[in-house]
């Protein structure tokens, strides 16, 4: 029997991967492809409180069905403006490692 | 769903989520993200939102990688040499990862409903696309006209964004 828990701890271990991911990467193309994790964890447990908040007309709760809509056009568009700028950056500095961008570093 | 085909593509969605930070080429990277996203639109389609899981699809492992894939071949990035790893930062970066998973792992410990199984449905196949059409316009009309508004907004910007040089 497959709990709400057990896509709870899926969806909690797929965020520690992306979190893990922006904190030990220094390619700062691997770093937006862990947050891109990370917003698919929180898209799986959303979707997991709807299957399991279940109305009495026998259906799944489809606002948390429309927020997921609604994250991944978000995110779509986050993806297209964040690469623009790692192409920016990259001709501008010719790196895309995080380490050599320190201008704005204290 | 049987439990073990749950666990199976659970495993698969975690094995190439852990596949994206350790692969070192980025290509590789963004090849184990897909099916990541693949095992993860399956697991959608198991708590019965096939629309979630189609777009899913669509969106991620089709527009988004595209996206990735051609910047990692427009940048010509090749496998990223071995730097000298700060271990401080390197032990810090794992052990604030760990506390979160601790975290949450304890939060869904103490939470009594993730320890119910999922009521039933009425029946197995939802007429979801229709129901989740009909909230989108009915009841969020105006954020998704906003969202409308953010999608032009970035569009624009990545246009900006390209121009050889910016004025």
């Amino acid at each position: 029997m497959v709990t709400l828990g057990d896509y709870l701890l899926v969806s909690g271990l797929l965020f520690t991967i992306g979190f893990a991911g922006v904190m030990l990467r220094r390619n700062i193309i691997i770093i937006f492809m862990s947050l891109e994790l990370m917003l698919n964890a929180a898209n799986l447990s959303l979707v997991a409180f709807s299957r399991f908040r279940v109305q009495p007309d026998g259906l799944p709760n489809y606002h948390a069905q429309v927020f997921v809509f609604f994250i991944i056009t978000v995110a779509a568009a986050e993806v297209a403006v964040g690469l623009a700028i790692i192409v920016a950056l990259y001709r501008a500095r010719r790196t895309t490692h995080v380490e050599d961008i320190a201008t704005l570093k204290f | 769903m049987p439990p073990f085909l749950f666990w199976f593509f659970a495993l698969m969605t975690l094995g190439f989520g852990a596949g994206v930070i350790i692969n070192r080429s980025p290509i590789g990277s963004a090849l184990s993200l897909v099916l990541s996203f693949i095992g993860l639109s399956t697991l959608f389609l198991s708590l019965n939102a096939y629309f979630i899981s189609v777009i899913q699809v669509l969106v991620y492992a089709g527009a988004v990688m595209v996206l990735f894939l051609f910047i990692i071949m427009l940048l010509d990035l090749r496998a990223e040499e071995r730097r000298k790893i700060n271990v401080v930062a390197f032990a810090g970066g794992a052990a604030v990862a760990l506390a979160l998973f601790v975290q949450v792992y304890r939060i869904i410990g103490a939470l009594g409903a993730a320890r119910q199984a999922f009521p039933p449905l009425r029946s197995g196949n939802t007429d979801d696309v229709r129901r989740v059409g009909l909230l989108l316009f009915a009841n969020y009309n105006l954020p998704f006209q906003i969202v409308g508004v953010l999608v032009l907004v970035a569009t624009i910007g990545v246009i900006v964004l390209s121009k050889r040089e910016l004025r």
